[in-house]
């Protein structure tokens, strides 16, 4: 049982980013030309600099579940 | 005249099966990205014109085009989609590929390219007719007053300029479905499911789904025929955008607003209560007699008919929605071309602000 399940949902799932299809285009750009490991690895790192930009563990316990759930 | 249009071939074919069908379907647009009955494509189904369901199914690129649209390959495809006691008849299939393209310039001196001849999109989002639609609209005033000597032939090349950039920016939406729907590598694909997945429960995923954004005119933000903003406006009504619709009556009975613009240059006046100052209505009859003739119309939230002769055309905007979606407030007054956009605002009315505006958006100062 992981604490964000218990607490009050604190991770935010409305709509949050205004040019939706623009972030979605960078993101997919982001890895061009990359291979599987280094893709894995890029998206490591993007995982880690948004959470720190996070800073909330709540939050990022929350969405750890939520990313978990279907796996 | 050796003239090609560049861009970018999908590596994909799709089928489209044309069926009538007994059964009532809700008029509803379905997209299904990897579903059971043809897994690992995407299927969508859309209602047409005379009772019609269009239903394309992507294929991948190595399907043969001649044997995928025989009717024995294409029924068992519509029947594991509809169900087997589902009675249809084939209408009509056929099997595409599709280009994201556009010619470099869309006008070549005499020679004016529009539609299809001047650009491409996938099919995802209704872009393909709508745009030439509006490259027609956005030529035929200019062409009208070009001909009748009324403005200079560089207005023609504003045409190129305007639609090249509503050709890119419907060619950008285009590709961005395209994408979605069908990923281009692995990753890609990966980001795509783990977004339908979120979205069974987070709404934010569901707005990152895109299975074909339904196509909006182009905001032409950087024509040279816009005036820019001098005072402080908000929402989307800003020079080069469209026109929003709205509610409104007419001589008492509910109505349209673009009903009652586009077929000259049209001047809003937005007023308390249709009162306007002499001055205003003189300039207002100027306006009507000028060699790019301009149209004026009054908006006020209550008409009152006794006053009505002689003046300029009247619309009562009784829920202020006009007002609101224009962010209007009484003196406020909009320019708006021929072809429906806007091309210049103010808070306050000046005749000569507005024959300066005219003249900008015709290439005539």
């Amino acid at each position: 049982m992981t604490k964000g399940a218990s607490m009050p949902a604190k991770l935010n799932t409305e709509p949050n980013i205004g040019f939706y299809d623009e972030f979605y285009e960078r993101l997919i750009e982001m890895h061009r030309g990359l291979v599987d490991e280094q893709s894995q690895a890029v998206n490591a790192r993007l995982i880690l600099l948004l959470a720190n930009h996070i800073g909330d563990l709540d939050v990022l316990t929350e969405a750890m579940a939520r990313a978990r759930s279907d796996a | 005249m050796g003239l090609e249009s560049k861009g970018r071939t999908f590596r994909d074919r799709f089928l489209i099966a044309d069926v009538k069908m007994k059964a009532d379907f809700p008029t509803e647009r379905w997209f299904w990205f990897d579903p059971p009955f043809h897994p690992g494509q995407s299927v969508l189904l859309h209602r047409q014109p005379d009772n019609i369901w269009r239903i394309d199914f992507q294929l991948g690129w190595d399907a043969d085009p001649v044997v995928e649209r025989q009717p024995e390959r294409v029924i068992p495809r519509v029947k594991a989609l509809l169900g087997e006691q589902t009675e249809f008849e084939l209408e009509w299939c056929s099997v595409y590929t599709f280009s994201c393209l556009r010619m470099e310039t869309f006008r070549h001196g005499r020679v004016l390219f529009a539609g299809d001849s001047a650009h491409g999109v996938s099919p995802f989002g209704a872009r393909g007719a709508n745009s030439g639609v509006q490259d027609a609209e956005n030529l035929a005033w200019k062409l009208k007053l070009v001909l009748e000597g009324k403005a200079p032939e560089q207005l023609l090349d504003t045409y190129a300029s305007e639609r090249e950039y509503a050709a890119d920016e419907n060619i950008l939406n285009s590709t961005r479905a395209t994408d979605f729907i069908t990923p281009k590598s692995e990753i890609s694909r990966i980001f795509r499911d783990a977004t339908l997945d979120l979205a069974k429960d987070c709404a934010f995923a569901r707005r990152l789904v895109n299975s074909g954004r339904l196509s909006v005119p182009a905001t032409l933000v950087h024509s040279p025929l816009n005036t820019p903003d001098c005072d402080d406006f908000a929402g989307a009504m800003a020079p080069g955008a469209a026109a929003l619709d709205a509610p409104v009556f007419v001589d008492g009975k509910p109505d349209w607003f673009l009903r009652q613009i586009g077929d000259r240059f049209t001047c809003l006046f937005f007023t308390k209560d249709q009162m306007l100052s002499p001055q205003t209505r003189e300039s207002i009859s100027a306006l009507s007699r000028a060699n790019v003739e301009v149209a004026s119309i009054v908006v006020a939230p209550r008409i009152h008919p006794a006053s009505q002769a002689n003046g300029p055309r009247l619309i009562e905007d009784r829920d202020g929605l006009l007002a609101e979606r224009f962010d209007a407030a009484p003196d406020t007054v909009y320019l708006i071309r021929p072809d429906q956009h806007v091309c210049a605002r103010w808070r306050s009315f000046t005749g000569e602000r507005v024959i300066d505006a005219v003249a900008r958006a015709t290439c005539n100062s």
